[in-house]
């Protein structure tokens, strides 16, 4: 008997669930509950508290979340298409929780794994893979945002030693963290540190009156001569490709996340909607209301096919840089359209914690200029097309 | 100690699904999940399984479909499925699935067979006291709590009132009540190996069974008739004009709970 096609799944339009594989979908079953249980039922009230509960990281490792598309120590090397797959919905929960996962795993947990010495990632890999120890990356400061490369940050040698001086401003999981891969200007040229955060000169100040990301940790991290052994750098990197590359990891990731903060918006003004009555029905049935619904499933559709084809790139290893600036320019402003559009139709609801809406709304504003602006990686893509680098 | 577990592919219960107009069976869609009932079954094997060595058998009836379903009990870490789908199975209801799923535990020699209380798709909520009968073996249902002891098991019993404590020696059948322990979440190392677990695929005949005894008419029952459920009645709006405590006090003086 063939089974005829059900109606259509207001959810999954275009039935890109059917393009995976069991074991991407299965991945994406297990986050997708892990993210109705741990963290929906508080994320408002850990948004209204500005709260991250670190105490998720172990949880997480135990899944395998962390670090899950690296091979061995501990990871679970996934394909680049599960990790995608996991940010979608770890950030329909919440952005804070994907960008503690990107972070954790591809800021963090990468340069380890792809610069750093075999004694390096035997100490940090396993331990930071189960949550046990938690890490962030320190690249951006005060005065150097995305002119990266403009760091002030110095490491100078002191016999074998190394003298670390600086700071560093916007970092996520700063004041959380156990370790911290710290980026700095050397004689060499911008090489990267290991920085276990109780070495003595290094301390965090949180950064509080956040309007966005409230359910994340973002810190200052300041070195005040820092002594690092000589084992402290990454010995298999020197100059900006080393945080670049790591950026092309989270960047990924985030392309991904954002498909997942967007369908979030839309399944709740789709609810809504169909539940609020004016004029005595129920506002989907007017076609204003229609028409923003509509426009959400469509941009959210898109998104996902856009990820989705970026991430079978990057398992293929046909995947440039270019092509991750397209997906995360694309579908943060997507996403960022999206919780507008949502926001309006469930009207004064829209603006309270009771609903995931405006809580994605002030986080993709934070992800609209993290991790590259929409202004950078429009340049990258300008520079792509025309061969032609509008930076310098 | 061979730990059998049942468990159930369903539709997923997020998604619409029809049933058949003439038969009222479900049409069951090439993706099913696990019963949700089931992943407590599940965890709670795995728990007796790691404080005693042993092994956790899947046993499963139904179209196997794309084996989703299964493939998440497997990653979550049990050892093996055994899945029996057979067109001449279309149409069991509870007594069907008991003796298919009893002549498939009977197959594995299995010491402790741990079932969910009911299915949330057919909530007969009768096969697993029908699978103890078939197997002859004591049946301990609706466990809240659970313990292996040194030559068997022991559970609580939720009763209406509280709980009783009840033990027997092996084998056995427990039941497992939601909500009994945690169930874990399917590591991705697992869900990556979970293709690799062996899964039996048995037809009615390899289990010694006669397709008569079996499938609609091995169930000794009909649905005649099935209507959706009535939609509930508009609650009653009371506005507080500062008497409202009141009036809240009378409906429940009315409802005799208080």
């Amino acid at each position: 008997m063939t089974v005829k096609p059900g109606p259509i799944d207001a959810l999954d339009f275009l039935e890109i669930g059917s393009q995976l594989s069991d074991e991407e979908r299965l991945l994406r079953d297990t986050v997708r509950q892990f993210v109705e249980d741990k963290i929906l039922p508080d994320v408002g009230d850990w948004y209204d508290q500005g709260y991250f509960p670190k105490e998720l990281a172990k949880e997480m490792g135990a899944m395998g979340l962390l670090g899950m598309h690296l091979e061995g120590y501990g990871c679970a090397g996934t394909s680049a298409t599960a990790y995608g797959l996991a940010s979608i919905e770890l950030e329909a929960g919440d952005t804070g929780a994907r960008s503690f996962v990107s972070v954790q795993g591809s800021l963090a947990m990468y340069p380890i794994w792809e610069f750093g010495s075999e004694e390096q990632k035997q100490q940090w890999l396993p331990a930071m893979a189960a949550g046990e120890k938690i890490g962030c990356f320190g690249l951006t400061e005060p005065d150097s945002g995305s002119d990266a490369a403009s760091m002030r940050t110095s490491a100078k040698r002191d016999g074998s030693d190394w003298i670390l001086n600086g700071s560093k401003m916007w970092i996520t999981n700063g004041g959380i963290a156990d370790v911290a891969v710290v980026w700095a200007r050397t004689d060499e040229g911008i090489r990267g540190f290991i920085v276990p955060t109780d070495t003595p000169g290094f301390s965090t100040n949180d950064i509080h009156k956040k309007v966005s990301l409230r359910a994340s940790v973002t810190s200052e991290l300041v070195f005040d001569n820092v002594r690092l052994p000589a084992d402290a750098v990454l010995p298999n990197v020197v100059g900006m490709k080393g945080p670049l590359s790591c950026l092309n990891e989270a960047r990924f990731g985030i392309l991904f996340g954002a498909v997942g903060a967007a369908r979030a918006c839309y399944e709740s003004a789709l609810s809504y909607s169909k539940e609020r009555r004016q004029f005595d029905q129920p506002i989907a049935s007017f076609q204003l209301t229609q028409d923003k619904l509509v426009e959400m499933m469509i941009s959210v559709n898109r998104s996902a096919l856009i990820a989705m084809h970026l991430g079978r790139m990057k398992d293929a290893g046909t995947i440039r840089p270019a092509h991750i600036s397209f997906g995360k320019k694309e579908n943060v402003r997507a996403a960022l359209a999206v919780a507008r559009s949502a926001r309006s139709v469930l009207g004064a609801n829209g603006i309270t914690l009771e609903y995931p809406v405006i809580r994605h709304m002030t986080n993709l504003e934070s992800v609209y200029t993290y991790e590259g602006t929409n202004e950078v990686h429009t340049l990258i893509l300008g520079q792509a097309i025309t061969g032609i680098n509008a930076f310098s | 100690m061979k730990i059998a577990v049942c468990v159930k592919q369903i539709p997923d219960p997020a998604t619409p699904y029809q049933l058949d107009p003439t038969t009222h069976w479900v049409i069951r869609p090439p993706d099913q999940v696990m019963d949700d009932t089931d992943r407590y079954g599940v965890e709670v094997a795995l728990q007796l399984k790691e404080a005693s060595e042993g092994e956790v058998v899947l046993v499963s009836m139904g179209p196997a479909g794309n084996m989703q379903g299964i493939r998440q009990a497997l990653a979550m870490g049990a050892d093996k499925a055994v899945i029996i789908d057979d067109a001449e199975l279309k149409g069991s209801g509870a007594l069907s699935t008991a003796k298919v799923l009893a002549a498939a535990i009977k197959r594995e020699g299995a010491d402790l067979v741990i079932a969910g209380t009911e299915s949330s798709d057919g909530y007969t909520g009768v096969v697993p006291q029908q699978i103890s009968e078939l197997l002859d073996v004591p049946a301990l249902t609706f466990a809240r709590k659970f313990e292996k002891t040194e030559t068997g098991i022991r559970i609580e019993r939720q009763t209406q009132s509280g709980y009783d404590v009840v033990e027997c020696g092996l084998p056995a059948l427990i039941s497992v009540t939601a909500g009994v322990v945690e169930p874990r979440y399917p590591t991705f190392k697992g869900i990556m190996q979970a293709k690799q677990k062996p899964v039996d695929q048995l037809t009615v005949s390899d289990l010694g069974l006669d397709g008569d005894s079996v499938g609609g008419s091995g169930s000794g029952q009909d649905i005649t008739e099935v209507s959706p459920v009535p939609s509930r009645q508009a609650g009653q709006v009371i506005e507080d004009d500062g008497e409202g405590h009141l009036r809240i006090v009378e409906l429940l003086e009315q409802a005799k709970v208080v």
